[in-house]
Formats: structure tokens, sequence, C-alpha cells
């Protein structure tokens, strides 16, 4: 076997990431449709945050190349 | 993958197609190949051409769209107009009132970025600026420069500063661990994101399109085993392709959505 085990690392440290993106997508989309006049609020706090959850996957991405 | 697939079908001499990965992102200089300051080449590469080219593009795509502007616009114009109207409803919707003065910074952000990813599947050129570091660094650093900027100059130095470092409203125990975490969060992890994102999205798409590409040139010639990969490869590549626009489409929105929220987030204080 070769590579590098930090694509291992990697893929285990995007599953934190994962069920946070689904759960924020998921409860902004349930909200939408419940009221959708609250969309265009709902779809910024979604992406706020989206943009701190994702940042973990991002972390992780530039460490499996950097370490 | 390929590297397997490529070396069952040609008998296991299959060296240096896809290795390293770094020759899909580094070209050699065409222009001023011996230009260095501090020991970097400044030489006018593939890349540098690329961002000119498309650059050059769109900047004249909004010069001939709003040179003869009239009431009732034409096609052209009501296409150019379209594209300031979707950032302006982001202004408008993010930040507020006070956002339209950031409707030009965010039109930059948006239609520079679209045009500088798109250059990742536009024939001839197939290869994303925004896929090296530089291009994201440097986008992500004006949006940075620019919400810290309007903070202070809405706010005041201190006021800013203090209530970002110290948001009001919390118990006064939590002072003691808040403050290097909303340093972090506020000045070092939002514009890195911000790079990350656009750049980490831009290598994964070009690698992808790449492969797709290069498993359909290596595979299809080649009987009768790598013809079946390179026809499954040859059905697929138009999915890859729609699939990169749409991820193109919506780095530069939220590149463009986040630069709106941190500039909200900025003005409006606690």
């Amino acid at each position: 076997m070769e590579g590098s085990l930090n694509v291992l690392g990697y893929a285990v440290a995007t599953l934190g990431p994962a069920i946070g993106l689904a759960v924020i997508i998921g409860k902004a989309i349930e909200s939408m449709a419940r009221q959708p006049e609250a969309a265009g609020m709902v779809r910024t706090t979604m992406f706020i945050g989206i943009a701190v959850v994702e940042a973990l996957a991002l972390l992780a991405f530039v460490l499996a190349f950097a370490l | 993958m390929i590297n397997v697939l490529a070396a069952a079908e040609w008998g296991g001499k299959f060296e240096g197609v896809l290795d390293p990965i770094n020759s899909l992102f580094d070209f050699p200089a065409y222009l001023l190949t011996d230009l260095e300051v501090f020991g970097i080449n400044l030489g006018i590469n593939r890349t540098i051409l690329i961002s000119w080219i498309m650059l050059a593009a769109v900047g004249l795509v909004f010069y001939l769209g709003t040179r003869k502007a009239t009431v009732v616009p034409s096609r052209f114009q009501a296409f150019v107009e379209m594209l300031v109207d979707v950032n302006r409803t982001i202004a408008l919707e993010i930040i507020g009132p006070k956002g339209l003065k950031f409707v030009p910074l965010l039109t930059t952000f948006f239609v520079a970025i679209f045009v500088l990813n798109f250059a990742k599947i536009f024939p001839l050129f197939m290869m994303p600026p925004t896929s090296r570091a530089a291009w994201p660094a440097f986008l992500a650093l004006t949006a940075w420069f620019v919400y810290i900027g309007v903070g202070i100059k809405e706010q005041g130095f201190g006021h800013y500063f203090g209530e970002t470092l110290f948001p009001p409203g919390v118990p006064k125990a939590l002072y003691i661990i808040l403050p290097p975490i909303e340093l972090l969060s506020n000045f070092v992890l939002r514009p890195f994101t911000l790079a990350v994102r656009l750049f980490a999205n831009m290598v994964a798409g070009h690698i992808l399109v790449v492969i797709t590409l290069v498993t359909i040139h290596v595979f299809l010639p080649s009987m009768p085993v790598g013809w079946t990969v390179g026809t499954m490869a040859l059905i697929v590549s138009p999915l890859v392709f729609a699939f990169e626009l749409f991820i193109i489409g919506l780095q530069a929105y939220i590149f463009t959505m986040l630069t709106a929220v941190y500039i909200g987030s900025s003005l409006e204080g606690h």
C-alpha cells in the first residue's frame, strides 16, 4: 500500500461538517417551506451557518496537503 | 484509479500522465521568462494570459452594454443590467439600504469570479485561473480590507473592535475565553475560508474535468476494454461539464453573498 494517510484523515474530517451541513440546509428548507415570506432572512442566516461549519472541512482540506 | 486502469490497458507502461498533479496547474512562462523578483518567477504564463483575456472580455461586454444606455434597454443592455441587478438584490436583502454603495464592489466580485471560473470549462482555455492560490487570496484580502475598513469608518476604531471582540450581552465570565475566539473567527478564519472555499472547489473541479477528458482521450481509441471505459466517460462528460457550470455559478454567488454578509455585520454593530 502506498499513499498518504492524510487522505484518510481528510475523509474522516469531512463527516462532521457533512452532518452539520445536512442539518443546517435541511432545517432551512423546512422553515422556508413553512414561511415563504421569511425566505430571504432564512437564506442569509443559512449561508452564515454554512460558512462557519464548512470552515472545518476546508481546514481539513488544507491540512491534508500541508502536513 | 485512472493510473490503475491505464496500466492494465497499456501493459503497465503508463508513467507520467497525471503525475505529478502540479503539471495540471503550473505552466512555464511564455514571455518575460527571466523576470524574477525575490526569487519568484513573474513571467507571463498561461494562467495570467487566461485571466487577462477573460477580464478584458467581460470589461468589453460591460463597456458595450452601457455605452449607449437607453431607458428602454436593448437585449444586450438588459443582460448587463441583469448582472448588476442580481448583486443589487443581494446588497439590498443582506446589507439593507446602506448596501447600495457596495453594489459596484459586489458586482465586480461576482462577475470576475464567474468568468475566471468559467475558463475551467471554456474551450481553448480549460483552466481556471482561480485554481491558483493567488487569485482567491487576492479577492479575499480585498473583501477583508473592505469589511474591516467599513467597520472602522462606520463605528469608530475602538467601538468596532471592542464590540467585535467583546460582544455585549454575554455573561462577564465568558470575556476570558471569548475575545481569542472572536478574533480568530472574525479576522483570520473569515478571509481564509473565503479564499480556500473558492480555491479548493476550483482545484477539485479542474482535476475532475481533466480526468474525464484524459480518460476519453486515452481509452476511446483502444480496443476492446478501453473502448467501453472511454464510451462511458464520453457519456458522462456532458454531465461533468453541467455540474462544473453549477459549481462555478454557486461559488461566485457564495463569495459575493458572504462578502455582503461580512460588510453588513460591520455596518450594523450590536
